[in-house]
């Protein structure tokens, strides 16, 4: 018994047994990781279109349009040559309003907001759907935690101008948290882009593409 | 080896407190504190992590040689942080959205890998399991603390949208102190927290200090009296 014992723990100080082991416990941590992302991966891609399908509805009142939103859409290339879908909302297949996604880094990762556009080119709601801002500083972007994203409501390009299209900071006309600059910046930045995008593609995001209605 | 919870407990929630004794996991503890209700999610977040992790540990405990041990800790906690991140996305979105944030960032926090060194990996299961508890509320209760007082500073609130983290039916808890409150920028940004930290450690202290005065004198006065009554 304490041959036994003596042999067991000889066997453990050598370096197979250690690699034997550190092998060993990376194999169960990464099935047990893999596992874990077979069993919710489904579960977190409809979490994720529920998500987008309740941002949808805040920033596209439901009386704007008739069609099946998640189903009507088109795919448009930005200036950057990414390819951007855009989901489109019709009333008597005239398109009411257009959204689509805009995204920007700020100060920890990509900040995604959804943006809404009337063909007017004025915007009809802006909302982050996803960031990692510091919390309690950079997350007053959420509509939840201040009213500021709202202050997009009814702005165009041309208003305000171009160069007003900033933070306060930068000369322009929004304004910045206390504490958080970088945040806000990429915010307003990104829907300029996202505006600039729609004036780029207005003729094709506000064709009705009746296949697509099916 | 038998274990005393009862002093456990106190260990985890006050003399060994991980914030107050052990001074560590300032990261994740300055960068989130700016709100209560952060303080308190993140406290909630790391109080799962660290019973996981302590558990896993201390069942492993007897398979892992000390040579390998830290690269093992390490993944262990990785892989139960990952774990409860994408558990919670998919069957808890509500409040992923309100704690996703603090997820990833406790695997920074030095105190689960430090609680699996010194104790799960040298205790049974059960008593890991309770050791992890009372730290991890040890934790909670100082972020929320800092957070607390961080926020009153900082913008005249207290608990400012907890409802989001636990309910509406916690709203009650939201409330504005200082009404008009122009803010005070400094103890939102983490400088402020080092601060606010400081104050609270020095508090502390001299609790520590007056209880012990206190005690010193009920012994001295005992020992007066044992010492009357023999002569």
């Amino acid at each position: 018994m304490n041959k036994k014992v003596e042999n067991k723990s000889k066997f453990r100080e050598t370096v197979t047994y250690q690699a034997i082991l550190l092998g060993a416990s990376t194999l169960v941590a990464t099935t047990l990781l893999s596992f874990g992302n077979l069993v919710t991966k489904d579960e977190i891609a409809l979490r994720i279109e529920e998500d987008l399908k309740a941002s949808i509805s805040q920033v596209v009142p439901d009386t704007l349009y008739d069609n099946d939103l998640l189903a009507s859409t088109i795919t448009e290339e930005n200036s950057e040559g990414e390819s951007v879908l855009v989901y489109q909302a019709t009333r008597n297949n005239a398109v009411t309003a257009v959204i689509f996604e805009v995204s920007e880094n700020g100060y920890s990762g990509e900040i995604r907001s959804i943006i809404a556009i009337g063909p007017d080119g004025r915007i009809l709601g802006v909302r982050i759907l996803s960031h990692s801002e510091t919390p309690g500083l950079g997350d007053k972007i959420e509509v939840q935690k201040d009213d500021w994203v709202l202050g997009f409501d009814g702005l165009s390009i041309n208003n305000p101008s171009r160069s007003g299209w900033s933070v306060r900071k930068d000369g322009g006309e929004f304004d910045q948290f206390t504490g958080a600059t970088i945040t806000p910046r990429a915010v307003v930045k990104s829907i300029r882009s996202g505006l600039e995008f729609f004036e780029e593609k207005k003729q094709e995001l506000l064709h009705v593409n009746t296949e697509s209605q099916q | 080896m038998s274990i005393n919870y009862k002093e456990n407990a106190r260990e985890g929630l006050w003399t060994n407190n991980i914030v107050f004794a052990q001074l560590l996991a300032l990261c994740p503890l300055l960068a989130v504190t700016g709100t209560a209700t952060n303080g308190l999610g993140m406290g909630i977040a790391t109080v799962v992590v660290l019973v996981l992790s302590n558990a896993t540990v201390s069942l492993f405990r007897n398979l892992i040689t000390p040579e390998v041990r830290i690269p093992d800790f390490v993944l262990i906690i990785a892989t139960v942080v990952t774990l409860v991140d994408m558990a919670m996305n998919a069957w808890m979105h509500e409040l992923y959205k309100v704690l996703g944030l603090f997820i990833p960032l406790i695997v920074t926090n030095c105190a689960i890998l430090g609680r699996a060194e010194a104790f799960a990996s040298k205790n049974a299961v059960a008593p890991s399991i309770f050791d992890g508890l009372m730290m991890g509320l040890g934790f909670t209760f100082v972020l929320v603390i800092l957070g607390a007082s961080r926020e009153v500073l900082g913008n005249g609130t207290l608990f400012a949208n907890a409802s989001i983290l636990l309910g509406s039916g916690f709203s009650f808890l939201e409330t504005t102190l200082i009404q008009d409150y122009r803010g005070f920028l400094l103890f939102a940004l983490p400088s402020g927290g080092f601060i606010a930290l400081g104050f609270i450690l020095a508090g502390k202290r001299m609790l520590d200090k007056w209880l012990e005065n206190r005690s010193a004198a009920k012994v001295f006065v005992a020992n007066l009296s044992t010492a009357k009554s023999k002569s």
